[in-house]
C-alpha cells in the first residue's frame, strides 16, 4: 500500500502531466525513499494507481540507474568510473572501497549499512575522481577522504 | 575578452537568486521579448545570430525553431523542453551553468517558449544532478511568484508554464527523442525520424528540445543582438562558448572563451596546462564522442564548422585529456565500456557491436591480444559508423577508437607483442 504521504506527493506530479504513466519515473523515486528499493509488491501498488501493468512499469524500472528492484544498504556509494574519473586513479579508490568494506561492486556490507555500485560519469569532471554518497556528489576523493566519509555516514546513521 | 553566459558568476559563491539577477538586467530581454518584440521576430534574431546547439551536434537553433509546425495547425499544448540530462563523459558546463545562475536559463527557456509558441516548458534534469535541481526548483519558484510564468505574463496575454522534470539516470535521455519517451514515462529509447519533434513531440505534440547553453545563450542575443552575438565568435561559428579541461591538467574547470578558442588556449592557458610530471599526449576536444586530438591539431579552432573541415565532431566543447603516463588502449577500453553500458538495446548494432568492441579491448589490455585484433576492431566499428541505427550513440561511441588506431597504433600493437600493457596504469 502506498502511503498517504506518496499518493500526495504523486498526485502533485499528475497535476501538470496530461497521462499517469508520465509520472513513474518520478513517482518510483518517491516511494523508494522509504527502503532503498523497490519490492514487487510496491511495484504492484504504484502500477495499479498509474494504471500501468506491473510489467510496464518494471519494464522502465529496470532501465534507469537510480532505481533499485533488489535490496540496497542504509547507505548507497556510487563511484564514477568514466573516463576522468578514471584518469585521475578510480580504480585505485574501487579497489581501495571493496577492501575497505569487504565486498565486491553491487553488494551489500553484511551490517547493511553500505552498498557499492559503479555509476557512469556524474558530471563532476573538474573535481575528479568523484564519487556519490546517496544524494550528495563528493569529488576529489583520496583514500583518507573515503575515511572520513564512511566514518561520518556509519555514525549518522 | 567578453564574458556573457558567465559574467556575473562567481565561482564558490553559489547560485545567484533573482534580486540579484534581476539588478545586473536579468529579465529585460524577457520583458523585451513579450512587451516589444513578435515571436517571428525572436525566430528571425536566433536565426541571424547563427546560435547552434550546444548539446553536442551544432544544430542551427534558428532552424530547428523554425522548423516547429505553425500554431495554427496544430494540436495543444505545445511543448518546449530543455535537455539539462548532462551525460557525455567529461562534460559538466551545464551544471555549472545552472548551479551559479539559474535564472538565466529559466529566462532563456521562457523567451524560447514564447518564440517558439509553446504553452508549457519543462527543464529535464538528470538524476544525480540533485543540487542542480533543487536550485533550479528554487528559482523557478521566485520567477513564478514574481509572474514571470503563469498567467498573462507582463499583461500580454502570454500564459504559460514552466515545469521540473528530475530523471533517473541514463545517457540516452540526453538523445532527443530518448529524452522525450522518458518524459513520457518510459524506456530511453530513440524514435524513428521523421517525424521530426517539432511536428510530433512528446505526447504526439510540436516539441523543442534545446541544451542549456543554447538556451543561456538566448536572452543575450534579444538584448544585444544578433550582429553582436556574431561578433564574439574568433573564427566561423557566433557566440561564446563554455570550454572546460579535466584529467591530469593543473586547473581543470568550465571557462567562457569567445568560439573558436583553441584545445592550446583552453589546456595551456585556462587549464594551467598539464600536471608535474605528466605531458600532453592528446584530447577529446568535447566529450566521450569526439576524436583524439594531438599536438598537430592544438591551434585548430574549437568549433562546429572548423572542427568539421578536419572530420572531427566538436562534441560539448570541454576537453578530457590523456597524459603520456596513461595506457590510450586502457583509456578507449574506459570509453567503450561507458558506452556499452549505456546503450539502450533497441538497435542491434549497438547493443551487440558496443560489447564486443568493449571485450576486444580488455582482452589487448591484460595483455591477451593476438595480431588480428586491431584490424578486426577497424572491421567492425566501421559497422558501428551507420546509417544501420535509430541514433547516434553508436556513431559516437566509435569515434575515439577510431583516432586511437590512427593516433596510437604502436600502443596497440605493443599489448600484441609485450602480452601486457607497457604503462603501469592498466587494468587488471
Amino acid at each position: 500500500m502506498l502511503s498517504d504521504i506518496e499518493r500526495q506527493r504523486i498526485d502533485e506530479l499528475l497535476l501538470h502531466l496530461p497521462t499517469k504513466r508520465a509520472a513513474c519515473i518520478e513517482a518510483m523515486k518517491i516511494v523508494q525513499e522509504e527502503s532503498g528499493w523497490i519490492s514487487d509488491q510496491v511495484l504492484d501498488d504504484l502500477a495499479k494507481y498509474l494504471e500501468m501493468t506491473s510489467a510496464e512499469l518494471d519494464s522502465v524500472a529496470t532501465f534507469y540507474n537510480l532505481i533499485h528492484r533488489k535490496p540496497v544498504g542504509k547507505h548507497v556509494i556510487r563511484i564514477c568510473d568514466s573516463v576522468s574519473c578514471w584518469l585521475m586513479g578510480e580504480e585505485l579508490l574501487m579497489d581501495y572501497l571493496c577492501q575497505k568494506l569487504g565486498i565486491e561492486p553491487g553488494q551489500t556490507t553484511h551490517d547493511g549499512m553500505f552498498t557499492l555500485l559503479p555509476i557512469v560519469c556524474l558530471g563532476h569532471c573538474e573535481q575528479a575522481p568523484a564519487m556519490m554518497l546517496d544524494d550528495t556528489i563528493i569529488g576529489n576523493l583520496t583514500p583518507g577522504k573515503i575515511d572520513k566519509i564512511l566514518m561520518e555516514a556509519a555514525g549518522t546513521s | 575578452m567578453e564574458k556573457v553566459l558567465t559574467k556575473n558568476i562567481v565561482p564558490g559563491n553559489g547560485a545567484r537568486g533573482i534580486d540579484d539577477y534581476e539588478k545586473t538586467g536579468g529579465y529585460s530581454a524577457y520583458r523585451k521579448a513579450v512587451c516589444e518584440l513578435t515571436p517571428a521576430d525572436i525566430v528571425k534574431l536566433v536565426t541571424d545570430s547563427g546560435l547552434k546547439g550546444r548539446g553536442g551536434a551544432g544544430f542551427p537553433t534558428g532552424a530547428k525553431w523554425s522548423l516547429t509546425m505553425p500554431i495554427e495547425k496544430s494540436a495543444r499544448p505545445r511543448y518546449f523542453v530543455c535537455n539539462f540530462d548532462e551525460m557525455e563523459p567529461g562534460t559538466f558546463k551545464d551544471r555549472f551553468l545552472v548551479e551559479n545562475d539559474p535564472h538565466q536559463l529559466i529566462e532563456g527557456l521562457a523567451i524560447a517558449s514564447y518564440a517558439c509558441r509553446m504553452d508549457v516548458a519543462f527543464l529535464f534534469i538528470r538524476g544525480e544532478y540533485v543540487q542542480a535541481a533543487k536550485i533550479l526548483a528554487k528559482a523557478l519558484e521566485e520567477a513564478r511568484n514574481k509572474g514571470l510564468i503563469g498567467k498573462n505574463v507582463f499583461g500580454k496575454g502570454w500564459d504559460f508554464e514552466m515545469h521540473i522534470h528530475t530523471s533517473a539516470g541514463r545517457y540516452m535521455c540526453g538523445e532527443e527523442t530518448g529524452l522525450l519517451n522518458s518524459l513520457e514515462g518510459g524506456r530511453a529509447n530513440p524514435r524513428s525520424k521523421p517525424h521530426y519533434p517539432g511536428t510530433s513531440g512528446v505526447w504526439g505534440k510540436p516539441t523543442v528540445v534545446n541544451n542549456v547553453e543554447t538556451l543561456c545563450c538566448v536572452p543575450h542575443i534579444v538584448e544585444n543582438g544578433a550582429e553582436w552575438f556574431k561578433s564574439l565568435g574568433k573564427a566561423k561559428d557566433s557566440g561564446t562558448k563554455i570550454y572546460g579541461a579535466s584529467g591530469k591538467v593543473n586547473k581543470p574547470g568550465a571557462f567562457e572563451l569567445p568560439m573558436g578558442s583553441t584545445l592550446r588556449e583552453v589546456i595551456f592557458e585556462q587549464a594551467g596546462g598539464m600536471q608535474q610530471g605528466y605531458s600532453f599526449r592528446a584530447a577529446l576536444p568535447g566529450g566521450a564522442s569526439t576524436q583524439f586530438m594531438d599536438e598537430s591539431l592544438l591551434d585548430v579552432p574549437l568549433e562546429f564548422e572548423s572542427m568539421k573541415e578536419i572530420k572531427h565532431f566538436f562534441g560539448t566543447g570541454v576537453a578530457v585529456v590523456l597524459d603520456d603516463k596513461t595506457c590510450p588502449v586502457g583509456m578507449c577500453h574506459n570509453l567503450l565500456a561507458f558506452f556499452a553500458r549505456e546503450s539502450c538495446g533497441w538497435c542491434t548494432p549497438c547493443r551487440e557491436g558496443l560489447p564486443w568492441l568493449r571485450n576486444v579491448l580488455l582482452r589487448l589490455e591484460r595483455g591477451l591480444g593476438e595480431p588480428g585484433d586491431i584490424d578486426a576492431l577497424l572491421v567492425d566499428q566501421a559497422r558501428l559508423l551507420g546509417p544501420n541505427t535509430y541514433c547516434a550513440l553508436a556513431l559516437g561511441a566509435v569515434q575515439p577508437l577510431l583516432s586511437a588506431i590512427e593516433l596510437f597504433r604502436a600502443d596497440f600493437e605493443a599489448h600484441i607483442d609485450l602480452k601486457k600493457c607497457p604503462y603501469k596504469q592498466g587494468i587488471g
